[in-house]
């Protein structure tokens, strides 16, 4: 009973926040912690601010080339790492777990160190060679260098979601095709892709919501771009308002969605049938 | 067949290029760039000057309050984690029903992949003036001041990772053969000490993943003292903030950032012989 209650407990810890924040987005007073009655009026107001709308498009932008990007390349590696032996396989291991465990400070730190050095050296190179008249094209901090460094971390992980599921897959599906003379790629095509389809896509959700809530990474290599989580802190050092939770609300539903979608797919993927007949 | 593995070869190359691509020019590079930073020097007008000289690491204790505040509230708020996760990991591994444990699982987790800004968000709305300290003034306490202290830090410590803490352990304990503490109970072994005997020690691999995930998350974190701690309780994370995108002293900044990936490396590295010596554990680290 204790240990029922404790739980209760916890449960009630991790949610009443968010359910606060959720609550207060539709509060109709003008003050943010004082509730006077229900309205979206702040939802509207969200949505008609240009500086937020802004920042959501390029942290929509960013979230799905990273996801994109990571679930491709993820995909690819994982695919060849699970036929490599030697010491190359350790070698990729240990980067795929240092680039998921190292802190994203670190990796913002390293990024916009390495890229304004790399952009400082190549820039004047560039305008010495472009053609005269015409204006060189100046590299700098921005939506690319988020993608790039996101996608580090997220790719990583797709190769981990994509791996272990290679790993229980049904081998004898790929031994028949190939009995039948089935070339390699129309084996992977109607075989493995159908079976490992799941995961990819889950890859792409987790790898989306990831870059869609990062901020300490895009707020060292963003350069002069706002994303979403750097619009929002913005607004709450210069004080709580009624906007900022629904803007809050808004990022928690769409993590949420992609989440549970997500989960959905990697839970159906256990089901050999099922995988088998998509 | 010569022809046929060249092609498997060549096949796994092309596979594997675009990753190596960015492990080499997004990871390595930029560590190997930061590196060579942190023994250089700074110019007056603020860039950087090439160089080689310890004068960075030498200049480390004037950011000590940094590097003090993070070694202690890391592990502290690792313990307080640890604590907090410990029985509902244990009750949601051996106690609820199978038709429940999946649903309450994920409901722990769920937390931990939606954006922490709003989450940590949230307690700044729950312990300001207006949150928790005007419901205790309602029923006669007053003065409470709750956010931009320790306590706050802690909390947000504790709400933040307390997801990470939770799935490890759940593990190590849903592995746990139950056959043994039947065993042990048929015995006559009193169920405290069957836990203490039994159950703790073979949940240990489940701790330390647990303890070690968080210890270094919490080493780099930025938000929960910056939003919670008020510039009292501050981290290496925010000394990094500003030494990077305020102060603009990178050689200094990077040598603060390798100095924490040394740390973060110890840990690590600790953390590797203590679970390779309980034989199991390392994969655990994965949701």
């Amino acid at each position: 009973m204790t240990m029922r209650l404790y739980t209760f407990a916890v449960y009630l810890f991790l949610y009443v926040p968010i359910g606060i924040i959720v609550l207060f987005s539709f509060n109709s007073g003008r003050h943010a912690s004082d509730f006077q009655g229900l309205s979206v009026k702040w939802y509207g107001k969200a949505l008609s601010n240009p500086f937020m709308m802004d920042a959501l498009t390029t942290s929509l932008i960013i979230a799905f080339s990273a996801a994109l990007l990571s679930s491709i390349m993820g995909t690819m590696a994982a695919l060849a790492l699970q036929r490599i032996r030697g010491p190359l396989k350790p070698l990729f291991d240990g980067m795929i777990y240092v680039s998921i465990m190292i802190p994203g400070i670190v990796i913002g730190i390293a990024t916009l160190v390495a890229l304004v050095t790399v952009f400082d050296f190549l820039n004047p190179i560039l305008a010495s060679v472009w053609p005269e008249g015409a204006n060189p094209p100046k590299l700098s901090l921005g939506y690319m260098s988020v993608i790039a460094a996101h996608t580090l971390f997220t790719m990583s992980l797709v190769i981990l979601l994509v791996r272990a599921r290679i790993a229980g897959m049904d081998r004898s599906l790929i031994e028949a095709a190939q009995d039948l003379y089935a070339t390699p790629w129309q084996t992977f095509r109607l075989i493995t892709l159908p079976q490992i389809f799941p995961a990819i896509l889950a890859g792409f959700l987790l790898s989306f919501t990831f870059s869609f809530d990062d901020f300490i990474i895009s707020f060292f290599v963003a350069g002069t771009n706002s994303t979403l989580p750097i619009y929002v802190f913005s607004s709450i050092r210069r004080g709580i308002t009624p906007e900022v939770n629904a803007i809050g609300t808004m990022v928690l539903a769409v993590s949420l969605i992609l989440l549970v979608t997500a989960q959905i797919l990697l839970r159906k993927n256990t089901g050999k049938s099922s995988a088998a007949a998509e | 067949m010569i022809d046929d593995t060249n092609a498997k070869r060549w096949l796994t190359g092309v596979l594997l290029g675009p990753t190596t691509v960015w492990f080499l020019f997004m990871l390595v590079l930029p560590l190997v760039v930061v590196a060579i930073f942190s023994f250089g020097m700074r110019s007056p007008e603020g860039g950087y000057v090439a160089s080689f000289t310890f004068d960075q690491y030498f200049n480390l204790p004037s950011r000590l309050a940094a590097f003090k505040n993070t070694l202690s509230y890391a592990p502290l708020g690792t313990l307080a984690s640890l604590l907090i996760a410990y029985p509902l990991a244990y009750y949601l591994a051996i106690k609820v029903n199978q038709k429940w444990k999946l649903l309450l699982l994920v409901l722990v987790i769920v937390p931990f992949w939606t954006s922490l800004l709003i989450r940590t968000y949230a307690w700044i709305f729950l312990l300001g003036g207006k949150g928790i300290p005007s419901l205790l003034e309602f029923i006669g306490i007053e003065g409470v001041r709750l956010i931009n202290t320790p306590f706050a830090v802690i909390v947000g410590i504790i709400y933040g990772y307390l997801p990470l803490m939770v799935f490890p352990i759940y593990i190590s304990l849903e592995k746990l053969d139950k056959r043994l503490l039947e065993a042990a109970a048929d015995l006559g072994c009193a169920p405290a000490r069957s836990f203490f005997q039994i159950t703790l020690p073979l949940s240990m691999p489940g701790m330390a993943t647990g303890c070690m995930l968080v210890f270094i998350l919490l080493m780099g974190e930025f938000l929960i003292p910056a939003f919670l701690g008020g510039g009292k309780v501050f981290f290496i994370g925010n000394a990094l903030v500003d030494l990077f995108l305020q102060s603009r002293n990178w050689p200094f900044g990077s040598a603060v950032a390798i100095t924490l990936v040394i740390i973060m490396l110890v840990t690590v590295s600790l953390y590797m012989r203590l679970a390779m010596g309980k034989s199991t554990g390392q994969d655990e680290s994965l949701m």
